[in-house]
């Protein structure tokens, strides 16, 4: 990627992305789409605009971020010590994979009641959803990492006469770097898709309960707005870590 | 410092037939799954001597590179002992230096900060260091590249790096395995020349583990040819070259002699290997 | 013979944890591993749990049909030129995590409340997995093979069927293993939050009544269809890469 300026397909897909939201928005302004359908984007975004200005909606958004915050700090630290835990046991590992494949299939959020019971009606519960389903993201990464430190920077680290701390540190670590910010990447993905669905299904809060519930009454001006945002929030932070991902992965390649 | 007919004024004069480094015996066998030992190598006898060039070929599978494995205090023989300046070898000697045939450039370092990386491990002090690095750079080609990452440069490039970042650690053993193995013929060639003028500024004793019998016959003051697996060495080739050749060498009428030997050896090994693969 | 026992020593293991986990939170956070078995015993028997799962059976097949044929047209078509990929991949990823609940009101208003929503929302979930599978298989085919196939005078028949599929299966299905896992949660959350019928629907409306051990039987149910499916998909993946 170069440096400061897009490529050709930088172009490309930006003039994509822009056509999209044309096209869609004559089809609404034709009256193609209906008005209690879609509306158009040029009034999602003024929609948009008016949650922010008003302030309405600032405490469900500052507590969905909060969670998504605290959602992906937990399954980041607990996913890495259990993938290296995990990596230690050769057994463990062949038995587990072929579960945590299947993994996604299984729907997290039946057990909220259950962390309702264990929580109380509270943001933990919502957490530990999130956390369930972006766990296994950064355990699965950190594997990876792990797998393909190159033996040859090992025996490097053997030559040294270093440590297993020391190699941990100076050569295991740096060398599993670019897999372990993958995992950060899908774990922030899979908990902020954890939380905003939990609100949606389950919770009395957050911009996902927002949404479900201006969808429940009819308000469509406040729900595409606020759809817009998450759009936005999501898009935004994925793209500056696969930035910084593509970054990281470059170095690798050989 | 490049023409080849002015080496015997550089480097370090050398005691001959001292040794450096000793094998008496060594066998190393692998335990198998089933139970069973895998007999790699050995018995092996070598005596190393201060400052030579030694080189080794042998049939794929035969054990060259568990045989360096030793030497470095990678892995301890099954059998028999192993010595380095008088000093039995148990775990990686003071004064041996390793490199690899794979890429073992540290990618998240720059050229220059993987050349420093183990004079820092050392806690050798900065303006040492720098001392060392800028002259271990400038030896290996490197200075223009001194702020790449090992991405950005070719494998010969990184093999170069490799070399550097050994090479400032001063030391007085060096082994390689396969180190030019990736590389196309012409850049190993050249690497071949660069190698031996390293050998000669350092006066370090070299052991190259190599597939290459051009490689090894022109590079080396004596050629160890190993047999099949559980590798021996069943002929030790001794090649008078001059100590400050270069690869102009292979136009040399002893240098086919050489080679052929080496090939007349080496041949009904691998022909072994072939008959006897399951 | 030795994974076997693992897995078995495995699934003791998960086994004694739920029942630990049990006795810590009690019987109304979380029925006991016997109780949870014994209940989804009883729910196999009642023709109400059959109707929801054909229900939700048949969501989930439409989706996953929908997502596996038009995933891999999509990928095929999209990963022929190098130019389309690296405009579309970055496009692609940023709906793969995309919380795609939010959308779901759309869905709903477009398609009504039925069945159709379900459909359609799986399909949101399982596409986009196999498309860009599919897309980067074809495009990581090596260029060696198209000279290897040309030398040899295939026609572009010939090439696709005979080079370009094998070459790309093993991705796709891969991204097929992804995807039907996400269709099947989309299909499901499409259940929970506006269905009549379903074992989504069966999941919201224990929620309501604090019907823990219906949960966790349907959690079961589920939980065990998914493993077994992807073993499955696995196992046709080994086949399929030799």
């Amino acid at each position: 990627m170069k440096r400061g300026g897009l490529t050709r397909e930088g172009w490309i897909r930006l003039a994509v992305v822009v056509a999209f939201v044309l096209a869609f928005e004559l089809l609404c302004r034709l009256g193609v789409l209906p008005r209690t359908v879609v509306l158009p984007p040029s009034e999602m975004a003024t929609s948009l605009w008016h949650l922010l200005e008003t302030g309405e909606f600032t405490a469900d958004i500052v507590s969905t971020l909060q969670d998504v915050a605290i959602a992906s700090a937990l399954s980041i630290a607990l996913g890495f010590a259990l993938g290296i835990a995990i990596h230690a046991l050769p057994r463990l590992r062949a038995t587990l994979e072929p579960l945590l494949a299947s993994y996604y299939a299984i729907p997290t959020f039946m057990f909220y009641p259950v962390f309702i019971v264990v929580f109380g009606v509270s943001d933990r519960a919502i957490i530990a959803i999130a956390v369930l389903l972006s766990i296994v993201a950064m355990i699965a990464s950190t594997l990876t990492g792990l797998d393909r430190i190159p033996r040859v920077l090992r025996k490097t680290a053997a030559i040294y006469r270093m440590g297993l701390a020391r190699r941990a540190l100076l050569i295991d670590l740096p060398a599993a770097a670019p897999h372990l910010f993958t995992g950060i990447k899908l774990a922030f993905a899979y908990a902020f898709i954890g939380v905003i669905a939990s609100e949606f299904i389950l919770s009395g809060q957050g911009i996902g309960y927002q949404i479900a519930y201006a969808y429940n009454n009819f308000e469509n001006r406040k729900m595409y707005g606020l759809m817009l945002l998450v759009i936005i929030v999501a898009t935004v932070a994925n793209a500056v870590l696969d930035t910084i991902d593509r970054r990281l992965q470059s170095r690798l390649r050989r | 410092m490049t023409a080849a007919s002015d080496g015997a004024a550089s480097g370090v004069e050398i005691a001959p037939r001292d040794v450096h480094a000793q094998l008496r015996g060594v066998t190393r066998v692998f335990p198998l799954a089933s139970g069973a030992g895998l007999h790699a190598l050995g018995p092996i006898d070598l005596d190393l001597y201060h400052g030579e060039f030694f080189a080794v070929v042998g049939p794929s599978g035969c054990g060259k590179s568990t045989l360096l494995d030793v030497l470095a205090g990678l892995s301890p023989p099954t059998d028999g002992t192993a010595t380095f300046e008088d000093k039995p070898i148990d775990g990686v000697p003071d004064g041996v230096g390793v490199v690899f045939q794979e890429d073992a450039s540290f990618p998240w370092l720059t050229v220059r900060d993987n050349v420093a990386f183990g004079l820092r491990r050392a806690g050798v002090d900065e303006a040492e260091i720098k001392k060392r690095v800028d002259y271990a750079i400038g030896f290996m080609g490197l200075r223009d590249f001194e702020r790449a990452y090992p991405a950005q440069l070719s494998g010969g490039m990184r093999q170069r790096v490799c070399i550097a970042r050994t090479l400032v650690l001063q030391p007085r053993l060096i082994l390689l395995d396969e180190p030019f193995g990736a590389l196309d013929q012409q850049t190993r060639l050249l690497m071949g020349d660069e190698l031996l003028r390293l050998w000669r500024e350092t006066g370090a004793t070299v052991l190259l583990i190599t597939h290459a019998l051009d490689e090894a016959a022109m590079l080396s003051d004596r050629v160890g040819v190993m047999s099949a697996r559980p590798g021996r060495f069943i002929d030790i080739v001794e090649t008078h070259w001059p100590r400050d050749r270069d690869s102009r060498i292979v136009s040399d009428p002893g240098f086919g002699a050489v080679t052929a030997r080496l090939w007349e050896k080496l041949r009904v090994e691998s022909l072994k290997l072939m008959g006897t693969r399951p | 013979m030795r994974r076997l026992v693992d897995f078995i020593l495995l699934l003791v293991g998960i086994v004694a944890a739920w029942q630990i986990l049990h006795w810590i939170a009690g019987d109304i956070a979380l029925t006991s591993p016997l109780d949870t078995v014994e209940h989804l015993g009883k729910l196999l028997g009642t023709e109400r749990f059959w109707l929801n799962v054909a229900e939700t059976a048949r969501a989930f097949v439409a989706a996953a049909l929908i997502s596996l044929i038009g995933g891999v047209a999509l990928g095929v078509v999209l990963g022929l030129s190098r130019t389309s990929a690296i405009v579309s991949e970055p496009i692609l990823i940023a709906l793969y995590s995309l919380p795609k609940v939010t959308l779901y009101p759309l869905v709903l208003l477009c398609f009504g409340l039925g069945i159709s929503a379900k459909i359609a929302f799986g399909a949101m979930h399982g596409l986009i997995p196999v498309t860009i599978f599919t897309m980067k298989a074809i495009l990581q085919i090596k260029p060696v093979y198209w000279r290897t196939a040309e030398t040899m005078r295939l026609t572009p028949g010939q090439m696709a069927w005979h080079v370009a599929l094998p070459a790309v299966i093993p991705e796709v299905l891969a991204g097929a293993r992804l995807g039907f896992s996400l269709t099947l949660l989309g299909v499901l959350i499409g259940e929970m939050f506006a269905s009549q019928r379903g074992l989504g629907f069966m999941i919201t409306s224990a929620m309501g009544l604090g019907d823990i051990a219906t949960i966790m039987a349907v959690a079961l149910f589920l939980s065990v269809f998914a493993v077994s499916a992807n073993a499955l998909l696995l196992l046709l993946d080994r086949t399929a890469a030799r």
